[in-house]
C-alpha cells in the first residue's frame, strides 16, 4: 500500500502563500481558517541572516496521536496512501485531536467538526496532485509515495539534505523540507 | 524609440493556428454573455479567461461547480502563467464575492470626500456625467477633461474620451513606477523594458536584483523563472537594505545604505572595466562612447564606494567578478517600481550600462527581443483634432519623458496652467495611494467641475468623486484582446464566467453608453463587444468562438536573441549602445551617471521604504476576503537594535510620524534582523480610510499617506518616493 508524503524544496519556495490560497478555494475552507500556512524561520544577525520558509500543514504522521485520542473514531487513517482524515459526521468537535497534534494543524470548522489538510485525497484518488502542489508557481512542492524508492519524493529525500518538523514528538511526520 | 513594432510582424492574413493551440480545447462554455450562469449547469464547467488582479494578465481557467464559481487556475497553454497563477490570481474569486464591492452607480449628495451618496440608475449617472462634460466642453474645451487609468480595462473609456476630444491621458505606471527604468534603458539601448519585462530570467546564469524583491513582488512569470534559475544553480546577487526573500536565495547579499545604488553600480562597472572583464567584442561592435565612459568611471573604485554604500570593497569586487564570469547570461534586473530618489532614470541608465558591459542585451539569459501578436484596430471614425497641446509636461520640461506624467496633470489642475482642467475620469487606479502627497491630489480635486471614478471597489479616490460607476469584476466581463509582447506571440481573451451580482456593468458597456449620451454613438459602430472582438479576430483569420473556447491562441515563436537571428539594432541617436550620451549632455544632464549623496535622516528618524507582498496588488485587494485571510494588515519592519533602543516589542502597535508631522494609522511592529538600522519598511496598499471599504478600513497603515515629500526626476518627471523619514509615536 502507498504511503503518501510530501517534499518541499525550501531553496525554491518564496513563501507566496499560493498553496494556502489554492487550498482555500479548492476545499472551500471557511473565512478565518486555513488548512496550510507559511512559517518563516529567521536566524542570524543582520546582514548575516538565514531564512527558511516552510509551507506547513498536517504531517499525516505514521504515528498519529490525533487518531489515537479520538473518542469516536472520526479521526482515522484512510486506506488510500495512509492519509489521516476526519469523518465529519462522526466528529463531535471535542477538540482532543487539536490538543494532541504537535503541529497545531487542526481547527474546528464552523460546522462543528475538526478540520485539516486531507492531502486533497479527492484529487489524488483521481490521479491529480494536491491543490497546493499543483498551483505552486515555484514548483517547490512534490507529492508521492514514500514507500516507493523510485518515486520523486523518495529520490529527493535520499539525495538532498532535509528535515522534518518536530521529529522529537515521535509522530514520524511525512512532510520533508529540503534545505 | 518604437522599434518594437518591427517585431509585430503578424499582420493578419490567413495566419493559421498551430497544433499546440488546438491541443488544449477546454470544455465548451455557455454561449452568449447574457445567458451566463442562468441555467446552473450541473457538474464542472471550465471557462478560460485572463486575470485582472494585477496587470500581468495571466491566462486563467475558471471552474464552475453546478453553475457556481468555484475556483480559478492558470491556463496550461498560456506563455505567462504556464498553468500556474500567483496567490492573488488564485484568490481572484474573492473579488467577485467581496462584500465591499460597489453595487450601484452613486452620485455625491454632500461635500466631496464625505462619502455621502445617493444610489442612482445608470441612465441618471451617465446623463449627469454627459451633461457636465458638455458644459466643460462649451466653457473650456474638451481638452479640459483628463483621464487617469490603469490596466487594459480602461481602453474603451479612453476611446469615448478621445471621441469627445480629450487629449490628456496618464497612468501612474509611468511617473510613479516603471517610467525611470524605461527611460534609462531607452537612453542606452534605444528601447524600453516594457511589461511584461523582457528579462530572460529562466536562462540567466547570474541574476542581479537591486531592490527588486521577486518572490514578494509576485510577477508570475518572473517568479516562476526565478525559481527555475535558482534550481539550476544560477548565482543570485541581491542588493537591498532589507534581507528580502530573494536575498535568502543569494550567493552575495549586499546590504546597501538606501539611496546609494548609483555609487555601487559605478564601482561595479569600475571593477569590470579596470579588470577587463567586460564583453570586449560586444562593446567594440555595438558601443558608442566607451572610451569617454571608461575614463569617467575610472575613479569610482570599490574603496571610493565603500563609505557611501557601506558595502565592503571585496564584496563589491567579488560580486562584480561573479556577474562577469557568467556573461552574457548575466542579467542585472532593471526592477519595476523604480521611482525612489529622483535620480532614478540615471540609476536605471547605470543598470543598463552594466548590462551593456556584460553583453546581456539581446542575448539568451539577458534581455530578449519580445514578439507580439498584432491585429488591426477596429475601424473607428477619426478622433477630433485639437489645437491645444497635452499639458502634463509643458515645454518638455522633462525632456526624456516617453509617456504622460500623472503628477503633471495634477499640477496643471491645481494651477489652471497652461489651461484649466475641469474634469477627471479615473479608471481602476486609487490615486490617493498611487500618487505622492495626497494633499496635492485633494487640492486639484477642488478645482474640478466633474470627477468620475470607475472601479470595482470603493477605494479612497472613489470617496472624492462626484459620480462613482461600479464596474463588473474581470470574471464577469469581456475586455479587449490580450496581446502582450513576450517570448512568443499569443492572443488571450477575457470573457464573462459569471454574472455580476448587482447593478455593475462592464467598462465597454459604460463607455459605449456614455458615448451615446454625448451624441458620439457613431464611435461605437458595434452593438456588443462580442461583435467588436469577432471583427478584430476575423481580420486575423481567427474567430471569437474559437478564442472563447481555447482562451489562448499561440502564434509562432520568432527569434528573440541575437544568437538566433535578431539583427542588433539600437534606435538611439548614434544607432549604438550609448555608453556616453550626447543627447543627455546636450540637454544639460550627465552623459554618464554620477552619484549624488542622498539626504540623511534627521536624528531619531528612519528612511521609509515600501514594497509588495505576494498576496496583494497595490491598494486594490485588501478587501478581497480570501486575500484578507492571507494578510489583513501590514507591519512596520524595525531592526532588532532599533527596536531595543525604542523599547519596541514585536507585534506592538505604534504610529509613524513623518518629517512633515503627518501621523499614520496604528501599525504593528515587526522586530526583525532582516533590515538595516537606518530604515524601516512596510508593505504598500494598507491603511484604508474609505468608509465604504469596510473589510479593510483602518487595518494597517498607509505608506502613501506618509509620502508627503517626493523628488522629481529632472529627466522624465518621475516622483521619487523613498525620500521620506519617519519616527515612532508610541501609544500612551
Amino acid at each position: 500500500m502507498a504511503r503518501f508524503g510530501m517534499v518541499i524544496d525550501t531553496k525554491k519556495c518564496v513563501g507566496c502563500m499560493d498553496c494556502v490560497v489554492a487550498c482555500k478555494t479548492e476545499n472551500n475552507v471557511p473565512e478565518g481558517h486555513n488548512r496550510d500556512w507559511i512559517v518563516t524561520v529567521v536566524n542570524g544577525k543582520f546582514p548575516d541572516v538565514n531564512l527558511e520558509i516552510q509551507t506547513q500543514r498536517c504531517n499525516h504522521c505514521d504515528n498519529t496521536p490525533c487518531v489515537a485520542c479520538c473518542p469516536t473514531g472520526a479521526s482515522h487513517i484512510h486506506d488510500v496512501g495512509g492519509v489521516v482524515l476526519v469523518d465529519h459526521n462522526m466528529c463531535i468537535g471535542c477538540k482532543a485531536c487539536l490538543a494532541a497534534c504537535p503541529y497545531d494543524a487542526r481547527f474546528v470548522h464552523p460546522d462543528g467538526y475538526a478540520d485539516k489538510c486531507t492531502f486533497c485525497i479527492h484529487r489524488v484518488e483521481k490521479g491529480e496532485l494536491p491543490a497546493c502542489v499543483s498551483v505552486c508557481p515555484t514548483h517547490c512542492m512534490y507529492f508521492g509515495d514514500l514507500d516507493d524508492p523510485n518515486s520523486e519524493v523518495s529520490k529527493l529525500i535520499a539525495s538532498r539534505k532535509n528535515h522534518s518538523l518536530i521529529p522529537e514528538a515521535g509522530t514520524k511526520p511525512r512532510i520533508f523540507y529540503l534545505t | 524609440m518604437n522599434s518594437i513594432s518591427r517585431r509585430k510582424f503578424l499582420k493578419i492574413t490567413g495566419f493559421s493556428v498551430g497544433a499546440a493551440a488546438a491541443a488544449t480545447a477546454l470544455s465548451p462554455m455557455i454561449k452568449g454573455a447574457n445567458k451566463i450562469n442562468k441555467e446552473k449547469v450541473k457538474g464542472i464547467q471550465k471557462i478560460p479567461t485572463y486575470c485582472d488582479i494585477c496587470f500581468w494578465k495571466c491566462g486563467t481557467v475558471a471552474y464552475l461547480k453546478d453553475g457556481e464559481l468555484w475556483k480559478v487556475e492558470g491556463h496550461p497553454n498560456d506563455p505567462l502563467s504556464k498553468g500556474r497563477l500567483c496567490p492573488r490570481g488564485t484568490g481572484g474569486i474573492g473579488a467577485v464575492s467581496d462584500p465591499d464591492r460597489l453595487r450601484s452607480p452613486l452620485i455625491r449628495t454632500r461635500e466631496r470626500g464625505e462619502e455621502v451618496w445617493k444610489e442612482v440608475t445608470w441612465d441618471e449617472a451617465l446623463g449627469y456625467i454627459a451633461d457636465k462634460m458638455q458644459k466643460i466642453k462649451t466653457q473650456y474645451g474638451p481638452e479640459s477633461v483628463a483621464s487617469f487609468s490603469h490596466g487594459i480595462g480602461g481602453n474603451f473609456l479612453k476611446h469615448t474620451l478621445k471621441a469627445y476630444g480629450a487629449i490628456n491621458f496618464a497612468a501612474p505606471s509611468f511617473a510613479q513606477c516603471r517610467g525611470p527604468r524605461d527611460v534609462g534603458f531607452e537612453l542606452t539601448f534605444g528601447e524600453a523594458i516594457g511589461s511584461p519585462e523582457r528579462t530572460d530570467i529562466e536562462n540567466a546564469k547570474c541574476i542581479v536584483l537591486i531592490g527588486s524583491h521577486l518572490g514578494e513582488n509576485m510577477h508570475n512569470t518572473q517568479v516562476q523563472e526565478f525559481a527555475n534559475a535558482v534550481q539550476n544553480d544560477a548565482s543570485v546577487i541581491v542588493v537591498d537594505p532589507r534581507f528580502s526573500v530573494a536575498a535568502s536565495k543569494a550567493k552575495y547579499y549586499l546590504p546597501i545604505k538606501p539611496g546609494t545604488d548609483i555609487a555601487l553600480l559605478l564601482a561595479w562597472m569600475n571593477v569590470i572595466v579596470s579588470e577587463k572583464l567586460y564583453d570586449v567584442d560586444y562593446v567594440t561592435k555595438y558601443g558608442f562612447g566607451f572610451e569617454q565612459f571608461a575614463a569617467e568611471i575610472s575613479s569610482y573604485t570599490p574603496e571610493w564606494a565603500y563609505p557611501e554604500t557601506g558595502i565592503d570593497p571585496e564584496l563589491i569586487r567579488n560580486s562584480a567578478r561573479e556577474m562577469a564570469m557568467h556573461k552574457p547570461a548575466s542579467l542585472v534586473h532593471p526592477g519595476r517600481h523604480a521611482t525612489w530618489y529622483g535620480d532614478d532614470a540615471q540609476r536605471s541608465r547605470a543598470i543598463a550600462l552594466l548590462n551593456a558591459l556584460l553583453g546581456s542585451w539581446g542575448r539568451k539569459g539577458g534581455f530578449f527581443y519580445p514578439a507580439s501578436y498584432s491585429l488591426p484596430g477596429y475601424p473607428y471614425p477619426a478622433y477630433p483634432t485639437s489645437t491645444k497641446e497635452k499639458l502634463d509636461n509643458p515645454g518638455k520640461k522633462y525632456p526624456f519623458a516617453s509617456e504622460e506624467i500623472t503628477t503633471g496633470i495634477r499640477e496643471a489642475t491645481i494651477s489652471g496652467n497652461p489651461y484649466p482642467i475641469k474634469g477627471w475620469f479615473i479608471y481602476a487606479t486609487n490615486l490617493i495611494h498611487a500618487l505622492p502627497n495626497e494633499k496635492e491630489t485633494i487640492a486639484a480635486i477642488q478645482n474640478l467641475d466633474l470627477m468620475v471614478v470607475v472601479d470595482v471597489i470603493p477605494s479612497e479616490i472613489a470617496g472624492w468623486a462626484d459620480v462613482v460607476l461600479p464596474e463588473s469584476v474581470y470574471l464577469e466581463r469581456y475586455d479587449d484582446l490580450h496581446m502582450s509582447a513576450f517570448k512568443e506571440t499569443f492572443i488571450g481573451i477575457r470573457q464573462p464566467v459569471v454574472e455580476s451580482p448587482a447593478d455593475q456593468k462592464p467598462n465597454w458597456w459604460i463607455a459605449k453608453k456614455l458615448a451615446e449620451k454625448l451624441g458620439l454613438g457613431n464611435y461605437y459602430p458595434w452593438n456588443h463587444i462580442e461583435d467588436y472582438l469577432d471583427h478584430r479576430l476575423r481580420a486575423g483569420g481567427l474567430s471569437l468562438d474559437q478564442l472563447k473556447k481555447e482562451g489562448i491562441i499561440r502564434g509562432p515563436k520568432p527569434p528573440i536573441y541575437f544568437e538566433d537571428g535578431i539583427v542588433p539594432e539600437f534606435p538611439t541617436p548614434s544607432g549604438k549602445i550609448e555608453f556616453y550620451s550626447l543627447q543627455l549632455q546636450q540637454a544639460g544632464f550627465d552623459p554618464v551617471p554620477k552619484f549624488k549623496k542622498p539626504e540623511q535622516a534627521p536624528s531619531g528618524y528612519y528612511r521609509l521604504l515600501f514594497g509588495r507582498a505576494p498576496v496583494h496588488s497595490f491598494s486594490r485587494t485588501q478587501s478581497n476576503r480570501i486575500l484578507m485571510d492571507m494578510m489583513d494588515e501590514n507591519e512596520v519592519w524595525v531592526n532588532q537594535d532599533v527596536a531595543e533602543k525604542w523599547g519596541l516589542k514585536n507585534a506592538q502597535h505604534v504610529r509613524l510620524k513623518n518629517q512633515d508631522g503627518v501621523v499614520s494609522n496604528k501599525i504593528k511592529v515587526k522586530v526583525t534582523e532582516r533590515i538595516r538600522t537606518d530604515c524601516v519598511y512596510m508593505v504598500h496598499g494598507f491603511g484604508h480610510n474609505s468608509k465604504m471599504l469596510k473589510g479593510a478600513f483602518g487595518k494597517g497603515a498607509s505608506d502613501a499617506g506618509l509620502v508627503t515629500k517626493y523628488a522629481t526626476d529632472p529627466l522624465m518627471g518621475g516622483t521619487g518616493m523613498n525620500v521620506n523619514f519617519v519616527t515612532f509615536e508610541l501609544e500612551a
